[in-house]
């Protein structure tokens, strides 16, 4: 199949450029966290990790993300379930939507909430009236997050489902089943891979985003900052360990995700992308 | 509204729930924002829009994230090729590593570059002594913007090039063509849509990047500091009027920039399918 008959040597030159791309652009900065972080020593990554404003963030980072998830499985369920089963008026409208927060700007996407909930907001002073507290507050952080996460269950379940079709499901439907049966034992077993990517990518960026959160947490230290804000809290601090131990955890979580994903693609490859 | 061609429960349901958040949390706050501009005026908009400082952050934005996606045009067909056409150990572990930046929270890979390129860095120390300064310089704001769109071009070329096979190369090479021909030919007209929309993906994931820019770029006002910062300075001096407004232009740049790229590709496809 192979054309063996012409010299090998410039298909072995562009493996070892590639070879040389990956590693200058993408492992090195990898290798460059867990290098800073061991930098002073196991001990001093571990003192770095119990940090009493380290370990809160950590606590912040997983509340957030404990709160975003299942609302962006709620959503991305619907939203799949109506996008991929049902034909209607202004479909292709409802998915470029759905896709829409991807090709925002994190800053801008924190922005637009401090627009709306901030004192100078539309909702600001009714709510200051109330004494609600929603931006540099867990609410304003849990919907900035909300939005730049929106896409990822919802983009994993639509082609899954499309492919699918309705036929089991409407099978099921002459044989007696109500909805929420069909929706569970007919239609989720059959995109329960999917939806673990989904949730897996989700979580991945709950934890990790940076820019929209920073915009609406409002810094308050212990309080209202995430992991990757004490990331950048540190490093600015000049506390290299702190900064780089706090990186590695988002760094492990990052490599688990693409390890799970991988896992999940090759047991069950998702139709088109 | 109606659903057509099924007879499955639950269409009204999923689609209120889809377009009740769909309109508070994505169309609601991002209409703010023109509603917000809209709310100073021509006059004022223009002021705080096309301000020196905001000027130069959308040239530093635009022409970065240009020169970015140039670069992964080149880097990721590279890449991409000799995932799918070559075999050679570790191929697979390579293959992972390409998603990494999707991965990554970019405030890792932001002080994970700022370190890498930085003056005592593995990479900074040897190209700075060779005159070449990365960190905090515009190159740092490019070389950023370079890791994070890398992947786009991959992915988005990788599966085309799959589907391709070898036969047209094989069927040009039959016919007397030489290496380079087949290459450039043959091979280049065939993914050339898909190199484009990965380069534009790339394109648009770096102009709106924040966390892994701001730590290599050295943010100096007017040289090294793009325009998701300027927004993000603005909002920390309470003027929220001109970041709303800078906000409002790098969104209507990005949707026109977007919008002529698809308008580009529908054409040349109708061309292609004309002929």
């Amino acid at each position: 199949m192979a054309p063996s008959r012409r010299s090998p040597w410039p298909r072995r030159l562009l493996i070892v450029l590639a070879v040389i791309i990956l590693t200058l652009f993408l492992l090195l900065p990898l290798l460059t966290v867990f290098a800073a972080a061991l930098s002073r020593g196991v001990a001093a990554y571990g003192r770095a990790l119990a940090d009493p404003e380290a370990l809160s963030a950590i606590g912040l980072t997983l509340t957030v993300a404990a709160l975003v998830l299942p609302l962006n499985l709620l959503f991305g369920v619907a939203a799949a379930w109506a996008v991929a089963k049902f034909d209607f008026p202004g479909k292709s409208l409802v998915v470029t939507l759905i896709d829409l927060p991807f090709s925002v700007s994190p800053v801008i996407s924190g922005l637009i909430f401090l627009l709306l909930f901030g004192l100078q907001g539309w909702l600001g002073p009714w709510l200051a009236a109330r004494d609600l507290q929603v931006m540099f507050a867990l609410p304003g952080m849990v919907l900035v997050t909300l939005f730049v996460t929106l896409p990822f269950v919802a983009r994993e379940l639509i082609p899954l489902m499309e492919e699918q079709g309705t036929e089991e499901e409407e099978a099921a439907l002459m044989l007696g089943a109500p909805g929420w049966r069909i929706f569970w034992r007919v239609t989720l077993p059959n995109v329960r891979w999917g939806l673990l990517t989904g949730v897996l990518l989700c979580n991945a960026r709950a934890m990790g985003e940076f820019g929209a959160v920073s915009m609406v947490s409002g810094h308050i230290l212990g309080l209202t900052m995430t992991l990757p804000q004490q990331v950048e809290r540190f490093y600015n601090d000049y506390n290299t360990v702190g900064a780089f131990a706090l990186a590695s955890l988002l760094a492990l979580l990052g490599l688990l995700t693409l390890v799970a994903k991988s896992l999940l693609e090759k047991r069950h490859p998702t139709p088109g992308v | 509204m109606m659903a057509r061609g099924t007879i499955l429960p639950g269409f009204t349901l999923s689609l209120g729930i889809c377009l009740a958040v769909l309109a508070l949390v994505v169309l609601l706050p991002l209409a703010g924002v023109f509603l917000h501009a809209a709310g100073l005026g021509w006059a004022g908009f223009c002021r705080v829009a096309f301000a020196p400082r905001a000027l130069a952050a959308y040239g530093l934005s635009f022409s970065g994230a240009l020169l970015a996606a140039v670069i992964n045009a080149v880097a990721g067909l590279v890449v991409a090729w000799v995932l799918v056409r070559t075999t050679f150990p570790g191929r697979r572990l390579l293959d992972a590593l390409v998603d990494l930046p999707f991965a990554l929270p970019t405030a890792v890979a932001g002080i994970a570059l700022s370190t890498l390129y930085g003056p005592h860095g593995l990479l900074g120390a040897p190209l700075l002594r060779l005159g070449v300064a990365v960190a905090y310089t515009r190159l740092g704001v490019v070389a950023a913007m370079t890791f994070i769109g890398l992947p786009f071009v991959v992915r988005t070329v990788q599966p085309v090039l799959q589907d391709l096979g070898t036969e047209p190369e094989e069927a040009a090479a039959s016919l007397g063509a030489g290496r380079w021909q087949v290459a450039v030919r043959v091979v280049l007209p065939l993914i050339l849509p898909a190199l484009l929309t990965g380069a534009t993906l790339a394109f648009a994931r770096a102009l709106g990047e924040y966390g892994a820019v701001i730590f290599i770029a050295g943010n100096v006002p007017g040289v090294s500091e793009i325009a998701p910062l300027l927004i993000a300075t603005r909002v920390e001096q309470f003027d929220i009027a001109g970041a709303t407004a800078i906000a409002a232009v790098m969104l209507t740049g990005a949707f026109l920039l977007l919008l002529a790229v698809n308008m580009a590709q529908l054409w040349q496809r109708r061309r292609r399918e004309g002929v």
